[in-house]
């Protein structure tokens, strides 16, 4: 089975405030937030970490869910998010420009 | 502002981050526009090294807004330098504002490369003997109306702010078709503002009462005439327990020597960055404070005023004029053209025998009110969608 990349889109813009991340699309200036889980899949979106380690070791470590459940949810979610471009998602790693994630407060 | 964005806005003001800044990189500009209320002299602009380091203290800070203005942006030769890093590395939400008479297509390019989310461009009038007499730069209006077609052909936001004056307000409405035919947004604002030094002689350059009756009287701008130009009703206990604006709440403005004001039309020192912190000024500032605490209920004069609930009182207007927790006779004027009721203040100062006959005075010289041509987006599109 193949696995699924994904990494943050350099064109949106994002800041956390109070643990809630803001992205407001490149494409038509959209305002999105984020909820926890669509979060931590945002902060782990680095291009090179696949899908399935960022659900194992960041989504299984922070919520009581059973993996595979969770990787079919996640890629669920990052496809959603890719439809809006918020990040980009790929069968091959992605790289990425810089590591920002907008995290601030 | 609408939806998603109001609703970070009330949070941000709840946890006191401010969203949204406003950052001057230059004053220096290569345009002489006759209202424009700064010195454009360099008095030591902050370094690239500087603005980095302020752009890094803003983002931890929460800032998520972030509009670079002068000014001319483009005079700074780290501009894009400056840029990339508040895109890239920081990944701010970028707005600039700028004359773009240095915009061709090369700029216009890397602008869009960069992902900025809009970019607002002074156009005075459709005709280049008007434009070009208030920018006092021959070909100013050919440069900036080619700057807007490169722009709008690399798929950017653009948006047209169109300066009422004297000089040019019979223009605004082939402005607007210009806007219409170019693909862009326009907005149309009767604001002068003072110089900073408290020069308000360029105050004389505003649109008399008639002009602003035909303004506000204008469908095509402010939709139904009758509700815009309505006399409000007697404000309940809650309106008098809001915030007068923004400045200072959930928004502020950096100078280009690090400066940094509740807003750029309120030059109320609170501190430096070159000497402190960007949050140690915004959270602990005794002036930012005191700013802070002013509530509709605070206002002198204004708590009695029949235009409480609806004025556009700008509370830097007010600073200019001696007091902030004062009226802001430009904004009474505004509420007289509006609804032909005159101000608390204006019958103050009548009954005070300071005051001139209404509707021959110097009435309408300022407003913080935006009048945004409709239809149009709202500042920034806010749909929400919550993954």
């Amino acid at each position: 089975m193949s696995r699924l990349y994904v990494a943050r889109n350099p064109r949106v813009a994002a800041r956390s405030l109070d643990g809630e991340m803001m992205i407001m699309s490149g494409r038509d200036s959209t305002l999105f937030t984020l909820n926890k889980t669509a979060t931590i899949l945002w902060q782990s979106a680095d291009g090179t970490t696949p899908l399935d380690e960022i659900v194992e070791h960041r989504i299984c470590q922070e919520f009581e869910v059973e993996p595979a459940e969770a990787l079919h949810d996640a890629e669920t979610l990052a496809r959603e998010l890719a439809s809006h471009e918020i990040i980009q998602i790929s069968e091959e790693p992605i790289p990425q420009p810089n590591p920002a994630a907008g995290e601030s407060r | 502002m609408n939806g998603l964005l109001e609703q970070m806005t009330e949070k941000a003001l709840k946890l006191n981050v401010p969203l949204s800044v406003q950052l001057d990189l230059t004053y220096r500009c290569n345009e002489r526009c006759v209202h424009c209320y700064l010195d454009h002299d360099d008095h030591g602009e902050m370094t690239t090294a500087e603005i980095k380091h302020l752009l890094k203290e803003m983002a931890d800070a929460g800032v998520f807004i972030l509009t670079l203005s002068g000014g001319e942006i483009f005079l700074r030769k780290d501009f894009f330098e400056l840029l990339e890093y508040a895109r890239r590395t920081l990944m701010f939400c970028v707005k600039l504002k700028t004359n773009a008479m240095l915009i061709r297509e090369r700029e216009a390019a890397r602008i869009r490369d960069l992902g900025v989310e809009s970019v607002q461009i002074s156009i005075y009038s459709h005709r280049p003997e008007v434009h070009d007499a208030i920018t006092l730069v021959p070909g100013s209006l050919k440069r900036s109306l080619d700057a807007v077609r490169f722009l709008k052909s690399q798929g950017l936001r653009v948006v047209i702010a169109n300066v009422l004056m004297t000089q040019n307000m019979q223009d605004y409405p082939a402005v607007r078709a210009l806007a219409a035919e170019l693909g862009v947004d326009c907005t149309l604002d009767p604001t002068i503002t003072p110089m900073m030094d408290g020069d308000r002689s360029v105050l004389s350059l505003g649109v008399d009462q008639t002009a602003l009756q035909q303004v506000f009287r204008d469908a095509s701008l402010v939709g139904d005439v009758e509700e815009f130009c309505a006399i409000s009703t007697n404000p309940d206990e809650d309106a008098l327990e809001n915030l007068p604006c923004s400045a200072g709440h959930t928004s502020c403005y950096v100078s280009p020597y690090g400066d940094v004001f509740p807003c750029v039309q309120f030059p109320l020192p609170t501190g430096n960055v070159r000497k402190q912190r960007f949050i140690d000024i915004w959270r602990h500032s005794d002036a930012m404070n005191d700013v802070r605490s002013i509530r509709v209920k605070d206002l002198t004069t204004c708590t009695s005023c029949s235009h409480v609930s609806s004025c556009s009182r700008c509370p830097g207007l007010a600073f200019l004029e001696g007091n902030m927790r004062g009226p802001s006779s430009q904004d009474c004027e505004r509420s007289y053209a509006r609804t032909g009721v005159p101000s608390a203040n204006m019958l103050a100062k009548k009954r005070a025998g300071a005051g001139q006959n209404l509707g021959q005075t110097n009435l309408g010289r300022a407003d913080l009110v935006q009048i945004r041509v409709l239809p149009a987006n709202v500042e920034t599109s806010a749909t929400s969608a919550t993954a």
